[in-house]
């Protein structure tokens, strides 16, 4: 077990530029084993750009990344995925043309030997699988054997979900993982986030909707302008303090010293 | 209730694969209207005069299903043809062996004709030229180089026994006295040899044999699942680490080497070389791969569909000629079975499985 007062991830002073734009200003930020974090703030606060840092797709200009209390290098998203960083995108980049198994195993198909001889995919093996990770969520697919194309947003989250899972995530960026979908949907999606949670895997989520940040969130860190302004404990705060930090009408608790 | 979804969902199925008992049914009618059509030769001839369509059509359905397109295969048919035979003259002509000359001539064309597939890729991987756009240009460069190459004139008097091998079968059959590989049994009186049934012809061998291994690839391996993959979402194969820059070069490197294939099954079925040999055909290709049930959106695809795609078109035209209609016509019927194949996609639903 991991002690619950060391942070899984921990990022320090980390800045990114694009040109004369800081999207991202010296932002330090910690996450625990098991905890959720809600990543808050109004568009171009630079949320975004401080998640494509972490899971590899933008380089830091400056700061440091630790996993487990010891720096990483995330060069590259594949980077990222070998530590164990796994981000489920809005667009959640599934092939929709691809079967709900196979988007599972995209990229890190399983394979076996034909003939013994040539190298063929393995798809009895993926099925199950798949199918063993879904059960452990508790997630309902009509068949694996169905196309993307096929499901409804909630399921098609919970394929992106799922495939993380299964690769081992130990630790989950997700970016506006109800933004698309329907009530009862929304619902599923966050029961699914706190299961998750539950058994260990620590959760940053990035979400406009206040509500399904404050019922699942256990904390939330705000951004302003690229900038860390405030950190709350969900169940000590209410979303009208929080709607205040975001848009500014509230000061930030590290205003002074950013400013200084 | 559940009964009913089953009998819809086979009615579907059933649909889904109208190609199938479209071509049956095509051989059917002409079996019936026409003079020997459902004959050995006359179905082995279908498959000969498929033989471009066929090669061409295979390649294509890779790139399509990446969601590109690659004109230029049409002329870098011509230009290996010319490759291939001029070769095959040139050396013959500095005296070496016949054996040597023909597979030098072949092997040099099947290179060389990797190259436009290179660089279409690169165009379309690396500096994000749209494909329509790259391979038309590739599509005018390889029809000139091929036409200095020969020098503006057909390629000919090549090594005789290129005729031997291009019109030459498998097996012949001599009922209740011969049967021999390769090659005709000998000291044949003429009765003998008007009996004489030839079976699979070499060029249809090499042609299947290829389509044979590249749709094993598509349909069995990473590799086909990543082609897949880039055709349904590019940003997802990315994201899932797959190298989708080398992979397109790949996928028209494969597109160029079947172009060039074609190019020296034309050399071996015709003895000649000519810059235009399979120009005629590019559309035909396309077309082939649509009815076989590729989308040129990108995603969607099969090897098998595309080659049924392609014997329609060549059952189709040996149909027309057997029932001495004239071959215009050709044009008219493919037009009309291609739309047909992009509207029966575009109105059958998405088949949902059943829970396993």
């Amino acid at each position: 077990m991991v002690d619950k007062k060391e942070p899984l991830l921990e990022v320090k002073r980390i800045t990114k530029k694009f040109g004369g734009l800081t999207a991202v200003d010296n932002m330090d930020m910690q996450i625990f084993p098991g905890e959720v974090v809600g990543l808050l703030g109004d568009n171009g606060a630079g949320k975004s750009t401080l998640i494509k840092v972490i899971s590899g797709v933008y380089h830091a200009d400056a700061g440091e990344i630790f996993f487990k209390g010891k720096p990483v290098r995330i060069g590259n998203p594949m980077e990222a995925l070998k530590i164990g960083i796994e981000t489920i995108y809005q667009d959640l980049a599934l092939a929709e043309n691809l079967n709900v198994y196979s988007n599972i195993f995209l990229g890190r198909e399983m394979l076996k030997k034909f003939l013994g001889l040539i190298k063929v995919l393995d798809h009895e093996y993926m099925l199950n699988e798949s199918k063993k990770v879904l059960d452990q969520l508790e997630i309902e697919v009509p068949s694996l054997r169905n196309k993307i194309r096929t499901l409804s947003g909630g399921q098609r989250q919970a394929v992106a979900i799922s495939r993380s899972i299964y690769w081992d995530a130990k630790f989950l960026i997700m970016d506006e993982p109800t933004a698309a979908l329907g009530v009862v949907e929304q619902k599923k999606v966050l029961d699914l986030v706190r299961k998750l949670s539950s058994q260990g895997v620590p959760i940053i989520i990035i979400s406009h909707q206040l509500h399904d940040v404050f019922s699942v969130a256990d904390r939330l860190v705000i951004m302003r302008r690229g900038k860390k302004i405030a950190e709350r404990i969900t169940a000590k705060t209410t979303p009208d303090e929080v709607v205040g930090l975001i848009v500014g009408t509230l000061p930030g608790d590290y205003d002074n010293i950013n400013n200084n | 209730m559940i009964g009913n979804q089953k009998a819809r969902h086979i009615f579907l199925s059933l649909i889904r694969r109208w190609i199938f008992f479209f071509f049956a049914a095509e051989i059917v009618f002409f079996s019936i209207t026409g003079t020997n059509y459902f004959s050995l030769k006359n179905l082995q001839n279908i498959l000969l005069a498929s033989t471009t369509v066929l090669l061409l059509a295979t390649g294509e359905t890779f790139v399509i299903i990446t969601g590109g397109i690659d004109l230029s295969v049409g002329f870098v048919v011509g230009l290996s043809s010319v490759v291939c035979a001029k070769v095959m003259v040139d050396l013959e002509a500095a005296g070496l062996s016949q054996t040597l000359s023909i597979s030098s001539g072949i092997i040099a064309a099947l290179i060389l004709g990797l190259l436009p597939g290179l660089v279409n890729g690169l165009l379309v991987a690396n500096f994000r030229v749209p494909p329509f756009v790259a391979t038309f240009g590739m599509y005018g460069i390889a029809y000139g180089s091929a036409e200095i190459i020969c020098n503006n004139v057909p390629v000919h008097n090549l090594p005789t026994s290129v005729a031997s091998m291009g019109h030459g079968y498998l097996f012949y059959w001599l009922p209740g006295k011969a049967f021999t590989f390769l090659s005709k049994p000998e000291n044949l009186t003429r009765m003998e040899l008007k009996d004489l049934i030839s079976i699979i012809p070499n060029v249809t061998m090499i042609t299947f044999l290829a389509i044979g291994v590249f749709a094993f690839i598509l349909a069995k391996t990473k590799f086909g699942q990543h082609t897949y993959a880039i055709g349904g979402c590019t940003t997802a194969a990315e994201r899932a680490g797959v190298n989708v820059k080398n992979h397109l070069i790949k996928v028209y490197m494969i597109s160029s080497f079947f172009a060039s294939l074609a190019g020296v099954m034309y050399v071996l079925r015709f003895i000649t070389g000519r810059a235009p040999a399979g120009s005629a055909r590019l559309l035909d290709a396309v077309v082939a791969v649509v009815i076989g049930g590729a989308s040129l959106y990108g995603g969607t695809g099969t090897i098998l569909g595309t080659v049924i795609g392609a014997l329609i078109i060549g059952a189709l035209e040996i149909g027309l000629v057997n029932l001495a209609i004239p071959t215009y016509n050709l044009h008219i019927a493919v037009g009309c079975i291609l739309i047909l194949a992009v509207l029966v996609d575009q109105f059958s639903p998405e088949l949902v499985h059943r829970e396993d």
